[in-house]
């Protein structure tokens, strides 16, 4: 009785957080602009490849996150490490204020510094403002996602490493980065979708040339739906999903 | 030597945090005690104006609404949430698979999912469509647009932040305890209510602060689904930086939240320990 309840609350359950997605799915096949099937058709995600402003959009919104990416990764892993081998509380605790920090306020105050030392410096918000930005929230993630995958790794290896006559360095490069690699990578595509679909923060320090596809996004969203944002949704919603299965996929492998 | 590597390998985080977390909110601290500017921005004299205008009626108003709009989120997504992880913790045989496809959703664009939201419950959106087309009301109803709108897209966006760490303590439970109730003769909502929701305490407490402390700062999902009407606090502070070009009064209200959502965390954390 009470299993059954619970199959059946479960199915409606995934229903609720499916269905949404499912249905701009289908629609997104639509040949109709209206909310009523008429046909089946792939012009609107021919139509996005060839908008112009789309394309833009894609090609900032995918630079942004790599070079973001990069950076975060790099530094949230170092950051980890020497956080798993020496207690930092200060640089600990500010990571778990950065993810606390509601995101228009981590936006506002970043405006706010970039606006500030743009007093002094004839520069504009753009791509590198939103790339700074990007690098600032995601970090955290970044340092929380590697640092649980160091709890789980054997010291011993290291040990043996360094009674073998490694220094620290070699130790690091050679045993601990190698084992920990599929964590690393698992952070980075984490940050990738982070940084790729955030709109708050973004908007606050983008320039007029630094447009990024969720503000593009947004921007139709306000106006009304269009069919082509419907088949844009889609792709990304399909490309991040591919990379989020994948982060899993290799989270699974390290522990 | 050692020590050297450590230094240099949190040198990067640091200046990372320092410079692009803490100064920028000191920035905020000190605009918010300035004065506002003629065409935006700020200038002397200090003043403490802003946080005197927060008390205004109006901004009140909208620092309750955001509470309450919170809490009962976060509400919806514990009890909508829960019979979700009682089953896959005590009754699916895959539970990795079911509790991935809850986490899914949530790293995919949260903008995309308001979105299809929004697709469905426009006037002219599938719901309205359908139902019209079936002859079953005569005019859309005004699904989008309003403060349920919003509730549902908050409910829908942090539901598996409740999911997980209700899972998580259920999960643990001794199901001796559970067999021993029903063994003397406990019905199995009995069970529920005096055995695994008692117990699942700290996934409750963590699920609240993960739905409650986002909800509370949210922007999008009022700014989207409640059309501008249902203002909450992320939505004012937007406005003072865009078209109000109040920066001092925005930066007040932006160290308001930030101070709420701090001690809201260190409160239901503190109650939390207590508990273990």
């Amino acid at each position: 009785m009470m299993r059954r309840f619970l199959v059946l609350y479960a199915a409606l359950a995934y229903l609720f957080l499916y269905a949404p997605l499912a249905v701009l799915a289908v629609f997104s096949f639509n040949s109709s602009k209206l909310s009523v099937w008429q046909g089946f058709t792939f012009h609107w995600y021919a139509a996005v490849f060839h908008n112009s402003a789309l394309a833009e959009g894609a090609i900032n919104s995918f630079l942004i996150a790599t070079v973001a990416t990069i950076f975060a990764t790099t530094f949230g892993t170092l950051a980890a490490y020497a956080l798993w081998k020496k207690r930092v509380p200060w640089l600990m605790q500010s990571f778990y204020l950065s993810l606390l920090t509601p995101e228009i306020v981590t936006g506002v105050s970043l405006l706010v510094l970039f606006q500030w030392i743009f007093r002094f410096l004839h520069l504009h918000l753009g791509m590198p403002t939103v790339i700074l930005a990007h690098i600032s929230f995601s970090l955290a993630y970044v340092v929380i996602v590697i640092l649980a995958r160091l709890r789980a790794f054997d010291t011993a290896l290291e040990e043996a490493a360094l009674d073998l006559g490694a220094d620290e360095w070699e130790v690091f490069k050679l045993i601990t980065i190698p084992i920990i690699m599929p964590g690393i990578l698992a952070a980075a595509l984490l940050c990738f979708t982070v940084s790729f679909d955030d709109y708050v923060i973004t908007s606050l320090v983008a320039g007029v040339n630094s447009e990024t596809l969720p503000m593009i996004i947004y921007g139709l969203a306000r106006k009304g739906v269009s069919p082509d944002i419907n088949a844009l949704s889609m792709l990304i919603t399909c490309g991040l999903g591919t990379l989020i299965l994948l982060a899993g996929r290799l989270e699974h492998k390290t522990k | 030597m050692i020590r050297r590597l450590w230094q240099i390998f949190l040198a990067p985080s640091s200046a990372v945090m320092i410079l692009l977390f803490f100064i920028p909110l000191l920035i905020v601290l000190f605009y918010s005690l300035l004065s506002r500017g003629p065409y935006g921005g700020v200038m002397l004299p200090f003043s403490l104006e802003s946080y005197g205008r927060v008390f205004d009626f109006l901004y009140l108003e909208i620092a309750w609404r955001s509470f309450w709009i919170a809490a009962i989120a976060t509400l919806l997504c514990l009890v909508l949430g829960f019979p979700l992880a009682l089953y896959i913790a005590r009754y699916s045989q895959r539970k990795t698979l079911l509790l991935n496809l809850v986490m899914l959703p949530f790293w995919t664009s949260f903008l995309i999912r308001i979105y299809a939201w929004m697709f469905l419950l426009r006037d002219t959106g599938l719901i309205n469509t359908v139902l019209l087309g079936a002859h079953l009301i005569d005019a859309p109803l005004p699904l989008l647009f309003n403060t349920p709108a919003v509730i549902l897209g908050l409910v829908y966006g942090y539901l598996p932040f409740t999911v997980l760490p209700l899972y998580a303590t259920i999960e643990k439970l001794d199901p001796a305890l559970i067999d021993a109730a029903a063994d003397l003769g406990a019905n199995p909502l009995v069970v529920i209510w005096k055995i695994i929701i008692p117990l699942s305490k700290p996934g409750i407490i963590a699920g609240t602060l993960l739905v409650f402390i986002p909800c509370l700062g949210a922007y999008l999902a009022p700014d989207l689904m409640g059309g501008g009407k249902t203002v909450m606090i992320g939505n004012l502070v937007q406005n003072q930086f865009t078209a109000s070009r109040d920066w001092p009064f925005g930066a007040a209200v932006s160290l308001l939240l930030m101070l709420a959502v701090v001690a809201i965390t260190a409160a239901i954390s503190r109650k939390a320990q207590d508990l273990i």
